[in-house]
């Protein structure tokens, strides 16, 4: 196991500030296909974990490394063409540019023509149509055309996992992918993030336990920036601490 | 793969529509007709006209990182003035060609948009702002104190400027100077349509409406900013050069804050981000000064800012963001 290379994989892993411990020597590894999931109580550093390992937060010790290879100091755009994509928990999309020009964005980047001052963007018509394709699989083409910001909250969600789609990411971290949707509603996003090829390593960060335990193999439970336990689904929802800080607040007993 | 391509884009009209948005549209004839109309139709007010047409430049240069790359900047009279001296500089040295001249400060002014751009585009928002601000104000002490370069606070005299192509000398009523400015214009028109509507273009954009999410699908935010401040200086500064050439005099206000403040204003009555804001901010902003300015010769700066607040209040968006509303609400 441990001579294939981990898809990605974080050593002691650490972001302080002052003496807060917002990430703390975290050893983390995720398998070459996982679908791991990392759970945790609010402020227990999941998003930190996320913007540490995407690069939008510099970590203050530890190492990073994607593919067996060290990322930590590469700068954000670097790691997302080496395959290293994520979602963002609050919608973060161009809300004023149409559901296509999203996607057609990302797919600009992840081609290289988006440096391209002189060749109209509407004369790549295979970057247009690979967009569009792509809209159609997920089930979003009648909105094509629409701004995101006309689109309702799922299909926003949705969205924002098809700019990241878009960018053919090895490894994918979603956080919270089911944020602020309506629990009748998360179902289509569960089914979406089901479909995705067995190539593409998942991270989830998640609060919803119905998208966890239906996704998962395995999950890392996260607490004041520190893992506190590591397992299959099975193994976390029997574990006595993690009831206790976590779950407790859940099962009557 | 192109048949499949080719089919996918036949079966949805709407996205060729979505591939086609960069196709010249009947009204964009509409500023060059009129321009050329005005040479025509008003003789008398050829000098003032090149410098409406000159100052466009200078707005759609600004338009391009305020409008497109979402830069908010109080310093882009550095870029103008830099590229007014130096014109002017080459003038008075003995180099007058102005078609040089232009390149000349093209390059220079591209260059100090660079070096600004490497520095300052690390920040955002006010911090942006002040340092835009603070190189402008730089740019302006440095010209007021070399005097020998640059004539100081008395202005830049005595710049020969040769005639166009060797042929056509800059007139006493304007006419050159009027079609000089309209050809650079339309120049500098032709290469920011060309990159508007470009894939960088695009990207700029997205940098405009979300710099995190840009990053986060790999673009390299920094650098694109910063290409596309140098690019918007090279033509602030030709526009700078276009205006010290046709009057044959480049001062210290070139530089000043109060061209900074003014190129924002005009750029805003016509509408940010639209490529044609700075085509009616400008004219409209640039003919009422010199209408009110002969009707109230005291006043007229109380006229224009009841214009403006009057503008700001009702019309959000300038012109081109009132008429789109207009055109969206007749559609409906």
């Amino acid at each position: 196991m441990t001579d294939i290379p981990a898809a990605l994989e974080t050593e002691k892993l650490s972001l302080n500030f002052g003496a807060l411990h917002v990430a703390n020597a975290i050893d983390f590894r995720l398998d070459p296909g996982a679908r791991h999931a990392l759970i945790g109580p609010n402020g227990a550093g999941k998003t930190t974990f996320v913007n540490l390992v995407a690069g939008r937060l510099t970590p203050t010790s530890g190492r990073i490394l994607l593919d067996g290879l060290p990322i930590t100091h590469l700068p954000q755009d670097t790691r997302v063409k080496k395959g290293l994509v994520r979602t963002f928990q609050i919608n973060a999309l161009f809300r004023d540019l149409s559901l296509l020009e999203n996607v057609t964005l990302a797919i600009s980047e992840r081609v290289g023509i988006a440096s391209n001052m002189w060749r109209s963007a509407g004369s790549h018509r295979a970057v247009i149509a690979e967009a569009y394709a792509l809209l159609e699989d997920l089930g979003l083409a009648d909105d094509a055309l629409r701004s995101v910001r006309e689109l309702a909250y799922g299909r926003q969600r949705l969205a924002e996992l098809a700019v990241a789609l878009a960018l053919k990411p090895k490894v994918l971290l979603l956080d919270e992918p089911a944020a602020g949707v309506p629990s009748g509603e998360s179902g289509v996003i569960i089914a979406m993030i089901e479909r995705l090829p067995a190539d593409i390593t998942l991270l989830i960060i998640e609060h919803d336990m119905d998208l966890v335990f239906r996704i998962a193999k395995r999950i890392t439970v996260l607490l004041r920036g520190r893992i506190l336990v590591e397992g299959t689904p099975a193994e976390i929802s029997e574990n006595a601490e993690v009831r206790e800080v976590y779950l407790g607040e859940r099962t009557p007993t | 793969m192109s048949e499949t391509v080719s089919d996918k884009i036949a079966a949805a009209p709407a996205i060729a529509a979505f591939a086609r948005r960069d196709r010249l549209r009947a009204y964009e004839a509409l500023p060059w007709l009129a321009a050329i109309a005005a040479y025509f139709l008003f003789p008398t007010y050829l000098p003032l006209g090149a410098q409406i047409l000159a100052t466009t430049l200078f707005a759609l240069s600004v338009d391009l990182i305020l409008g497109y790359a979402g830069i908010v900047t109080l310093g882009h009279a550095a870029s103008f003035g830099v590229g007014a001296y130096t014109a002017g500089i080459l003038a008075v040295r003995g180099w007058g060609e102005p078609v040089t001249g232009l390149l000349a400060a093209a390059i220079v002014a591209g260059l100090v948009g660079l070096l600004s751009g490497l520095l300052i585009l690390r920040t955002r928002g006010l911090t942006l702002l002040m340092q835009t601000l603070v190189i402008a104000v730089l740019l302006y002490e440095a010209a007021n104190k070399a005097t020998s370069l640059t004539g100081g606070a008395d202005g830049l005299q005595g710049m020969q400027v040769w005639p166009v192509f060797g042929i056509f000398t800059f007139d006493l009523f304007g006419a050159t100077a009027y079609l000089y400015a309209l050809t650079a214009l339309f120049v500098a028109w032709l290469i920011v349509r060309r990159i508007v509507y470009s894939s960088f273009g695009r990207s700029l954009t997205g940098i405009r409406e979300n710099m995190l999410r840009m990053q986060a699908i790999g673009a390299p935010v920094y650098v694109r900013m910063v290409v596309i401040y140098a690019v918007s200086a090279a033509l602030a500064g030709v526009a700078g050069a276009v205006i010290a050439q046709t009057t044959q005099f480049v001062s210290l206000t070139s530089l000043g804050l109060d061209r900074s403040g003014t190129i924002l204003v005009m750029l805003i009555i016509g509408g940010v981000g639209r490529l044609y804001g700075a085509f009616i901010g400008v004219p409209l902003y640039m003919i009422a000064q010199d209408q009110f300015s002969q009707i109230d010769p005291v006043y007229w700066f109380f006229w224009i800012g009841l214009f403006m607040v009057l503008l700001v209040s009702f019309a959000p968006g300038g012109v081109l963001g009132s008429l789109a509303r207009l055109t969206q609400r007749w559609r409906r």
